[in-house]
């Protein structure tokens, strides 16, 4: 949109476009930073360059008396120290870092799995046959004198939530965004669509208190399971967030379908139901699918609400009545305790970052399918 | 919310045609439909409901302008007033930089770009893409971004002396600024609707009259559109006010005893209230008061906000049906 | 801050940019201790003033790391600082931190009230956290499951139980994960067959169990004497760490006061134990 020629250009004019024109990339260099600022503290990671074994960082000991026999670039990166910290400390400070070190490893658990570096992919993904359990298993226990840090639970929790989110809202919105934009007297839609739409205007946080106070209650009364938080409960709750989402774009691509499809159904003798479900739907289906990824995306990135309500257990289970642990949960409930730079601090961004990639391939999906059904419906109209 | 796609023109009002028979299957088909509409309105309703009935009681002037500092867990006493004034402070400083930002990328999506080219289909995606984060990855962002990279240079230039860092912590300011970042699709979208409503017809009036370009959009078109920069403002403020995970490392405070009085404090919090009374409370049954309240007052103010959007927005939308 | 110029330059950026630079006391750390923080705060501040304090949760490794990072002034420590924290406190400001007892807690593992069972050994609580023991009726209760209720790992209740009850060894996958001592007492008074710890300050609502050192000894229950003169198995001390340079004027004014009678008063207020006073020197 927009004319091309107006006036002549001047001066100032062409100095305002060019402002105009740098401010608008703020979104691209946004998404372009999140990328690269949530990507580079995960990055050792990825790589394999973060060591969380405890034998190797405490191989090597070397006692307070033998200070002055160590050479000082040794000495400062025995101790891990940067140039400017090194300086900065006397002997005193020197000889208390070094003591300190004999003191951690003699806390060292006595375990063969100290000498492991967990933050290997094989101990991300792969079981593990860890000290004291009975066979092979998926463990996530950062905080734990071995750091396990197996994603597989979170991964499994993360999915189940988001199935059952998924499964409640999908339907539901579907079926709603077909009757307000098909089915319903035009009177009854001008309220019924801000109506449903009020829904996403309840913050993500109001609806992981509802789902903890009331929801987890009253689910766990009707179907007497154990676990009073879980999957069910929070993949509920989590379906009232992604229904507003998924009805917006639904409706959005039904109504997009050309009146002249319904109207020709109709003249030929059809149903409104018939017309509805056997020629705009039809039409519209890659818009209805498209909502349904975008769903997704939003399900699987929702924080608060998994955090409240889903009992955070990081158990490797099917059953949906288990309390689980999910991806955002563990980064928002564990990132303010690690240290900046730790291993436990990089593992969580690699979560953040394989959740803003599994997001960013959704919205991608989910746009380009309704940029060419747009694009269909409007070249045929 | 519509926030994440383009939305269509609306069709005009069809004529109902009158299905001439009565068929069963169409019949149950449309009523089963109708009771998936119905009820999501009752899940909203009953939230709502429960919500309204259990913590109405407990609003009071007290409640809404009492200071915390006194015991913020003991019901007769407790207010919210800190955590209200938290929440304004943020969202009205994140409409600072999120509009100006907004407007213009949509001005510029609108007015300047060439609809078809590909820089202007890379801004439009990253939009979109930006609409589809999770909001804990933005959480991240404002940690790595903002609180790490520039309050921690800012702290090497303007306070190397300083024993603890002034700006490279958590504050208000971060908070504000990762909510802009997250609210920013929000805004274009809906300002970028506005303005393709406003007819072509006026653009060129005003060219014609010899406006310069910018003239034109600075004087024509943006106060036309200002009712859909006010809807995206405010959709925008709506959604930040709830939003807990983006501020949960970049500015939310348990427990402050002051307002806070610079940029570089931390705040107190409507949405983080609520989640620290339902999950860090002494006594979860003895202050469900007060949780119900702070549900309450954050309710009415997002509903309040997203009322007025849905309002404002409908009007557009049926002028410019009008004027097509 | 050396030379007028350079003070000049701070308190202009500060007035332009808004940077406080006020006496603010910030504190973090500990989930058990944020309560007690709090009131201790609100009591010193009314009865000083000028005097700004902020207090933010999250837990003791919360707070350590918030130590390392210099996001706070004090760290509130439901367990003793580690070898590898103090490294990275030396680290990050070139000084150890200063360690001050300020407070005794008994942990209490709490049951549902109408669960019969009265006493438990320290072997046998290991056995239910670890997963082991799964059903009540191995206890001598009912035949029911065992719902297993646990803190969030940043809590220190979480990492002492798990030192001291677990002897190191992991929690079962299977335990609820909870973000405060409030929500498992809830849940424990909800669920018949739930089974919970946290701060013996917290009460209202469930069973507090007697705990035995081993098979042998006397099932002991967690009060104020039990746990001061030590014989409650469960029992710890609550500290406050502190960066050494940061400690003068308002902020060395209040550490004083946690430690007089006023502040000890005030942790009894809140359910803990105050410190005997023979050991508030340190």
């Amino acid at each position: 949109m927009g004319l091309h020629r107006g006036h002549r250009a001047r001066p100032l004019e062409w100095l305002a476009e060019k402002i105009i024109l740098l401010i608008s990339l703020t979104a691209i260099l946004v998404v372009f930073l999140i990328f690269l600022f949530v990507g580079r503290e995960a990055w050792p990671v990825v790589i394999g360059a973060t060591n969380s074994s405890l034998a190797q960082e405490y191989q090597e000991i070397i006692p307070p008396e033998d200070f002055a026999r160590v050479p000082p670039a040794r000495l400062r990166q025995y101790l891990g120290l940067t140039r400017q910290q090194f300086e900065q400390m006397d002997e005193e400070t020197l000889k208390d870092l070094m003591a300190l070190r004999i003191e951690a490893k003699a806390q060292m658990p006595d375990d063969p799995d100290a000498e492991l570096n967990t933050t290997e992919w094989r101990y991300l993904l792969g079981p593990h046959q860890w000290t004291g359990y009975d066979r092979p298993a998926y463990i996530w226990q950062p905080v734990s004198q071995i750091h396990k840090y197996n994603l597989v639970p979170l991964f499994i929790g993360s999915l189940k939530t988001t199935f059952v989110a998924l499964l409640f809202a999908v339907p539901l919105a579907i079926a709603a965004a077909l009757y307000v934009s098909q089915l319903a007297p035009p009177r009854a839609r001008e309220w019924l669509k801000p109506g449903i739409e009020l829904l996403s205007g309840i913050p993500s946080v109001v609806l992981g208190f509802f789902a903890l106070i009331v929801m987890a209650s009253f689910f766990q009364a009707l179907f007497g399971y154990p676990s009073r938080l879980n999957a069910f409960v929070a993949g509920l709750a989590l379906g009232l967030a992604v229904i507003p989402v998924v009805f917006s774009i639904a409706e959005d691509a039904l109504t997009s379908v050309p009146r002249s499809y319904t109207e020709a159904a109709l003249a030929l003798g059809s149903t409104r139901w018939q017309a509805a479900w056997q020629i705009v739907l039809p039409a519209a289906l890659p818009g209805v699918f498209a909502a349904t990824v975008l769903g997704f995306g939003r399900a699987i990135g929702e924080t608060m609400v998994v955090l409240m309500a889903s009992g955070n257990a990081s158990i490797v289970s099917g059953n949906l009545f288990d309390s689980t642990r999910t991806l955002t949960a563990t980064i928002a409930a564990e990132l303010a305790e690690t240290v900046v730079g730790g291993h436990h601090y990089r593992v969580l961004f690699l979560l953040g970052a394989l959740l803003f990639a599994v997001t960013f391939i959704s919205n991608l999906v989910g746009d380009l399918v309704i940029h060419r059904l747009k694009g269909q419906l409007e070249g045929k109209r | 919310m519509t926030a994440s796609t383009p939305t269509a023109p609306p069709a005009p009002p069809a004529r109902r045609f009158r299905a001439s028979t009565f068929e069963p299957v169409s019949f149950f088909c449309t009523g089963l439909t109708g009771l998936a509409t119905f009820l999501i309105l009752a899940i909203l309703a009953l939230i709502l409901g429960n919500i309204f009935l259990q913590g109405g009681a407990g609003l009071s002037p007290r409640f809404m302008f009492g200071n915390a500092d006194k015991d913020m867990f003991d019901v007769a006493s407790a207010g919210v007033w800190p955590m209200v004034f938290g929440t304004a402070a943020r969202v009205i400083l994140m409409t600072l930089f999120v509009i100006p930002i907004g407007v213009t990328t949509a001005s510029y999506l609108t007015e300047y770009a060439p609809a078809l080219s590909p820089f202007t289909r890379i801004i439009r995606g990253a939009v979109n893409n930006l609409a589809g984060v999770p909001s804990i990855v933005f959480g991240l962002f404002g940690l790595g971004f903002f609180i790490s990279a520039v309050g921690g240079t800012l702290d090497v230039f303007l306070y190397p002396d300083s024993p603890k860092p002034v700006w490279g912590k958590a504050a208000l300011i971060w908070a504000s600024l990762t909510l802009a970042v997250m609210t920013l699709p929000v805004v274009i979208v809906a300002t970028e609707e506005s303005l393709r409503a406003i007819p072509l017809g006026l653009r060129e009036a005003s060219l014609a009259l010899g406006a310069t370009k910018l003239q034109t959009v600075l004087r024509v078109v943006l106060p036309q559109a200002l009712p859909g920069i006010l809807t995206g403002g405010i959709l925008a403020v709506s959604r930040a006010a709830g939003e807990v995970a983006p501020i949960l490392f970049t500015g939310a405070a348990y427990y402050m005893a002051s307002l806070p009085q610079s940029l570089t404090d931390q705040f107190m919090d409507l949405a983080y209230h609520v989640f620290v009374l339902s999950t860090q409370s002494p006594d979860i049954e003895k202050t469900r008061p007060i949780l119900y309240g702070t549900v309450v007052v954050l309710l009415l103010l997002t509903f309040a906000l997203n009322l007025v959007a849905i309002l404002i927005r409908a009007r557009v939308r049926r002028n410019l049906r009008r004027l097509a | 801050m050396k030379t007028l110029r350079a003070r000049l330059l701070i308190l202009a950026s500060a007035c332009l940019l808004g940077g406080s630079l006020l006496a603010d006391i910030t504190v973090r750390g500990s989930d058990t201790m944020v309560i007690l923080a709090q009131k201790w705060a609100e009591v010193y501040m009314s009865q000083h003033p000028g005097v700004k304090i902020q207090v933010t949760g999250g837990g003791t490794g919360t707070g350590f790391a918030a130590l390392q990072n210099q996001q706070t002034d004090l760290c509130n420590a439901s367990r003793p600082i580690r070898p590898q924290e103090i490294a990275n406190c030396i680290k990050a400001f070139g000084r150890r931190p200063k360690e001050y007892r300020v407070a005794l807690d008994g942990l209490s593992v709490y049951v549902n009230a109408a669960n019969p069972i009265r006493e438990l050994t320290l072997a046998q609580l290991e056995q239910i956290f670890t997963g082991r023991l799964r059903n009540w009726k191995d206890l001598g209760g009912p035949d029911a499951p065992i719902i297993l209720y646990s803190r969030e790992n940043s809590s220190g209740t979480y990492e002492f139980f798990k030192e001291h009850v677990l002897q190191g060894k992991d929690f079962a996958a299977h335990a609820q994960t909870l973000q405060g001592t409030a929500q498992v007492l809830q849940a424990v008074s909800r669920e018949t067959h739930g089974i919970g710890y946290g701060g013996a300050a917290y009460g209202a609502g469930a069973k507090h169990l007697h705990i035995k050192k081993d098979a042998d000894s006397p099932a002991i229950e967690p009060s104020e004497e039990t746990v001061v003169s030590a014989t409650y198995p469960i029992a710890r001390s609550l500290f406050i760490y502190v960066n050494p340079a940061l400690e003068k004027g308002d902020l060395a004014a209040y550490l004083k006061w946690i430690r007089s009678d006023a502040g000890q008063a005030v942790v009894k207020d809140v359910g803990y134990y105050p410190l005997p006073p023979d050991a508030r020197a340190r």
